[in-house]
């Protein structure tokens, strides 16, 4: 029964397997499809076929009066709900009404425009067939570039420049930078939108107890309470008579950072009918209707000196935004321009962002979110500078690098980096890959006419998002500990993880302060009707933040259990440790139980004392955290196919303070695959008419073991000053940092044949064009031409 | 129709519509929550099970044609409470994150051990092309079938 005794082994920093884990691997984890109730109805949405259409009538007779369809709902009878909501306010932005069902007008394949709602999910969609719909069908436009060109059909008509807004960033003196420039190099680089592809679809399920005046939102996000909160105002219902639970979510990587316009009509549908009701996305709505991430076309000029110091950065993004703003779409290029100037020391930036209307899906918030955009330029642009210059990547990258002792370091773009040392992963993995061997082999290989390269990038990431005056919804996190009169433990997170393994890492930061058994630890998450306020997990954010707001509440508790514990024991002096209170006088000590249940029991109280053990604290942080570190590729290129074989990946990221390296490896390699994804492999092409081509898991490429090469993965550690765990952050990291080292690598493989830009994704087609000297389907980049 | 077959070791016999899918009958007519639905089109093995010991993907077979087989899904790998060493194995290794696609990664790393003992990593990972992790890059799934195969499962 005492299992609350001394125990001297800490656990934070331990490679422990996880907690959440037995749920998982016996199939008994209840994920929104898992979830039945009685008499619950299914939906089927019926979705735009058109990327811009009118809808000149819509008979749904048919489709009503089909045996077991319970209703069917149009744009007509839901425009009073909504409209889905956009969190980010950019000075004059344009936001356009967005219906959660299309009352008239569509803007993308996929827009919905009607649900059907019957017993299963085979009549739903057996009815929902019988809709006939007469459209109007439009111009579209699907490139963010023709879209801002004279002469595009206007996405929304009221805009018909497709500009939903710009935005000018300056530091420094930009334009005397390139006026004194040796050399400015410019590049068209393009980070192609990507569907994030979360192996769980959407899904929600809603129930509507009329007689309490309650709506039971199920849903699979990222974000329960904001949920919560945005869906009762588009519902029109009061905040605290909507419950959002979030049960197992199976993968979100940003596209479950949102509110979609389906949880507010399952609400809708649920209250209407008074019978729960279910949706789940399919695979081909989850690439037509769920956020694509990424959708840059971006130009760069970088100015710099003969000896390689880079003194100013020209960025103009061309943003594919979509057709609507989902909840951060027009914030994400902002994050891209924070982080322009990577880990270099760059006094001069100008930065200018077109948000540009298309007719395709949003796009939004996909691992990284910004940073792998601003990374990819930055650390090709070095690469392409080096070789204007003749000069070896890892020396100019060195001689760019903001200094150990520059920190705090205020950038250009108005961060302040916390803490680092650039050159400290990198001379790890310069280390781990045997850099001047390799090179002098790719020497002799060349030599022989065979394509071998080298690419490294050096990666900064802005994390733990953040400081609440810099973030949309407020930026702090909170923890919840309660300790029940047993002396079990139960912490509540406002960070809902989905994958991340929070209900591991937060019970070791709890058994460590709490000095107790981590199997008395339960951490809780994901039902705002059990949890406190929180924010969410994304942005690298979880525990850098909410492990600190944990901390904090552990504190506050601490101090009680020290000061009951004292208290029972009569004792001025008493010291709290292996969740024992000890007089240091006497030697006579307390264990937890026996002070949680004074404390409940509440027989005698000190002094201004509660009874019970709870605390809960909502921590702000005063600044992000800036994760870094180095990736090198080493790949060899076949002349006859245009096949990359990656010989060796090595990742070395320094996220600070490292709590469980078990976890941290996990989040590392699910980055550099997504990140070699983006590099060689995934695409969302939309067609001139504005169909989705890749809208099947046949036509989108995403990646597989056997295409996966062994990461060889490391850290060093520089812990933040930011929070007190020393933690900065690492769900992004991996893919951040790997985009540019794998182009780097293959356009290092392919400099010999006068190659000096390839843009994403590296196909073998691609690569054979380039090898054959062809002329590639994307433009090859006429590199380090001078103004 | 009327189907009989048996899951996990148990009997069942329904009715059923001739174009009910099999990972729907297992989970809507069995109640099952281990099999999922991912893609539906056979594409990234979520809904991977044992049909008559060999490894299949129930998205795209119709319960009809389970008839008379003999079907084991993730909830029927532990053995009275002893998880399977390959369950065991996705744990020590952390071949698990969100576990979307666990119970399938799961079945098909099983089927592998099952047609070769003792594969090597190229042989795990050709194993595992039917199946999409998004979480893990698949190295710690690699891991797992790895240490279950040391472990002989």
């Amino acid at each position: 029964m005492a299992t609350t005794i001394a125990k001297p082994e800490l656990l934070v920093g331990k490679r422990l397997r996880r907690r959440e884990d037995p749920r998982l691997i016996t199939g008994t984890a209840t994920y929104v499809d898992d979830i039945k109730m009685p008499g619950m109805l299914y939906a089927v949405i019926v979705r735009s076929p058109h990327a811009a259409a009118s809808i000149k009538s819509m008979d749904v007779s048919k489709a009503a009066q089909h045996p077991g369809v319970a209703a069917v709902f149009t744009g007509k009878d839901t425009e009073k709900v909504g409209p889905v909501p956009c969190g980010s306010s950019l000075p004059g932005l344009r936001v356009p009404h967005h219906y959660i069902l299309a009352p008239e007008r569509v803007y993308f394949v996929g827009h919905p425009v009607a649900v059907v709602v019957a017993t299963d999910r085979y009549v739903a969609k057996d009815a929902a067939d019988l809709i006939e719909i007469d459209w109007d069908v439009r111009g579209a436009v699907a490139d963010p570039e023709k879209a801002i060109a004279d002469g595009a059909p206007p996405v929304h008509p009221q805009w018909p420049d497709n500009k939903a807004f710009t935005h000018h960033q300056e530091g420094g003196d930009v334009d005397k930078a390139f006026a004194e420039a040796d050399v400015i190099v410019k590049q068209r680089i393009t980070s192609q939108r990507l569907i994030p592809t979360a192996m769980e679809t959407r899904g929600v399920v809603a129930e509507w107890r009329a007689a309490d005046r309650q709506l039971n939102l199920y849903s699979s996000t990222q974000i329960p309470h904001l949920m919560r909160s945005l869906v009762a105002q588009m519902l029109g219902l009061e905040e605290n008579r909507l419950r959002v639970v979030t049960p197992e979510v199976g993968g979100g990587f940003g596209s479950k950072l949102n509110v979609y316009a389906e949880e507010a009509l399952m609400g809708f549908v649920a209250m209407k009918l008074g019978k729960p009701v279910k949706w789940i996305e399919s695979r081909r709505e989850n690439f037509l209707c769920t956020i694509h991430g990424r959708g840059h076309v971006d130009y760069y000029e970088v100015a710099a000196k003969k000896d390689g110091t880079i003194t100013g950065i020209k960025l103009l993004i061309i943003q594919d935004l979509g057709a609507y703003h989902q909840l951060l779409t027009p914030a994400i290029p902002t994050l891209s321009v924070l982080m322009m100037p990577g880990l270099y020391k760059t006094a001069n930036i100008r930065a200018d962002i077109i948000g540009a209307f298309t007719n395709c899906v949003p796009t939004d918030a996909y691992r990284g979110a910004g940073r792998p955009e601003a990374t990819h330029g930055i650390e090709r642009m070095v690469d392409i500078l080096a070789a204007e210059l003749k000069m070896d990547p890892v020396e100019i990258r060195l001689k760019n690098f903001i200094q150990k002792e520059d920190f705090p370091f205020p950038t250009a773009t108005g961060l302040t980096y916390d803490t680092g040392d650039y050159s400290l992963p990198l001379k790890k993995a310069l280390g781990m890959v045997g850099y001047e061997k390799l090179r002098a082999e790719q020497a002799e290989k060349r030599k022989k006419g065979e394509l071998m390269g080298i690419g490294i990038s050096t990666y900064g990431e802005i994390c733990a998002f953040g400081p609440s005056p810099a973030t949309p919804a407020g930026g702090w996190e909170s923890a919840t500990v309660k300790i029940d009169p047993s002396g079990k433990v139960t912490v509540m997170t406002g960070c809902s993880p989905h994958g991340q393994g929070e209900e591991t890492t937060f019970a070791q930061i709890a058994a460590d302060e709490l000095g107790i058994d981590i199997d008395d630890i339960l951490v809780l998450h994901g039902d705002t009707a059990i949890v406190q306020y929180g924010i969410g997990t994304f942005g690298s954010r979880a525990t850098a933040v909410g492990g600190t707001a944990l901390y904090f509440a552990l504190q506050d508790l601490k101090a009680k259990i020290k000061k009951f514990g004292a208290f029972l024991l009569e004792s001025d002096d008493a010291t709290l440790a292996g969740g024992v209170v000890t007089c240091n006088k006497t030697g006579a000590s307390k264990t937890l139980q026996e002070i949680a249940g004074a404390t409940y029991r509440a027989m005698k109280l000190p002094a201004n004392t509660e009874p019970g053990l709870i605390a809960t604290h909502f921590w702000e942080p005063t600044n992000f955290t800036f994760p870094f570190g180095a990736h090198i590729v080493v790949s060899d290129i076949d002349r006859e196919t245009g096949g990359i074989t990656i010989r060796r990946y090595i990742a070395v990221d320094d996220c600070g303070n490292i709590l469980n390296p078990l976890i941290v490896d996990g989040q590392v390699h699910g980055g550099v695959a997504q990140g070699l994804g983006q590099a060689l492999w995934e695409e969302a092409v939309y067609d001139e008419s504005g169909q989705l081509v890749t809208g099947e898991m046949t036509d989108y490429v995403l990646p597989r073991a056997h295409m996966m090469p062994w990461i060889e993965s490391d850290h060093t550690t520089t812990p933040t000053p930011v929070n007190p765990l020393g933690v900065k952050g690492v769900g992004e990291a991996g893919t951040i940092g790997c985009s540019p080292a794998m182009v780097n690598s293959v356009v290092d493989a392919l400099s010999p044949l006068g190659v000096r830009h390839i843009d994403m994704p590296m196909t073998p087609e691609k690569i054979w064009r380039l090898v054959q000297g062809a002329s590639s389907q994307e433009p090859v980049a006429r590199m380090g031409e001078r103004l | 129709m009327n189907i009989n077959l048996k899951i996990n070791g148990k009997t069942h016999s329904d009715d059923v519509e001739p174009r009910l899918l099999l990972i729907h009958y297992l989970r809507e007519v069995v109640g099952l929550t281990g099999p999922h639905v991912g893609c539906e089109t056979s594409l990234c093995g979520a809904c991977t099970v044992e049909c008559d010991g060999k490894a299949v993907k129930s998205c795209t077979m119709f319960a009809v044609q389970a008839d008379g087989a003999n079907v084991t899904t993730i909830e029927g790998l532990a053995v009275d409470g002893k998880l399977h060493a390959m369950q065991e194995a996705f744990w020590n290794e952390h071949g698990a994150q969100c576990g979307f696609c666990t119970p399938g990664m799961i079945m098909a790393s099983k089927q592998i051990l099952d047609r070769n003992p003792h594969p090597t990593d190229e042989e795990i990972r050709m194993g595992l092309e039917g199946n999409v992790c998004r979480c893990t890059g698949y190295q710690h799934i690699v891991n797992a079938v790895r240490a279950a195969a040391k472990a002989g499962a």
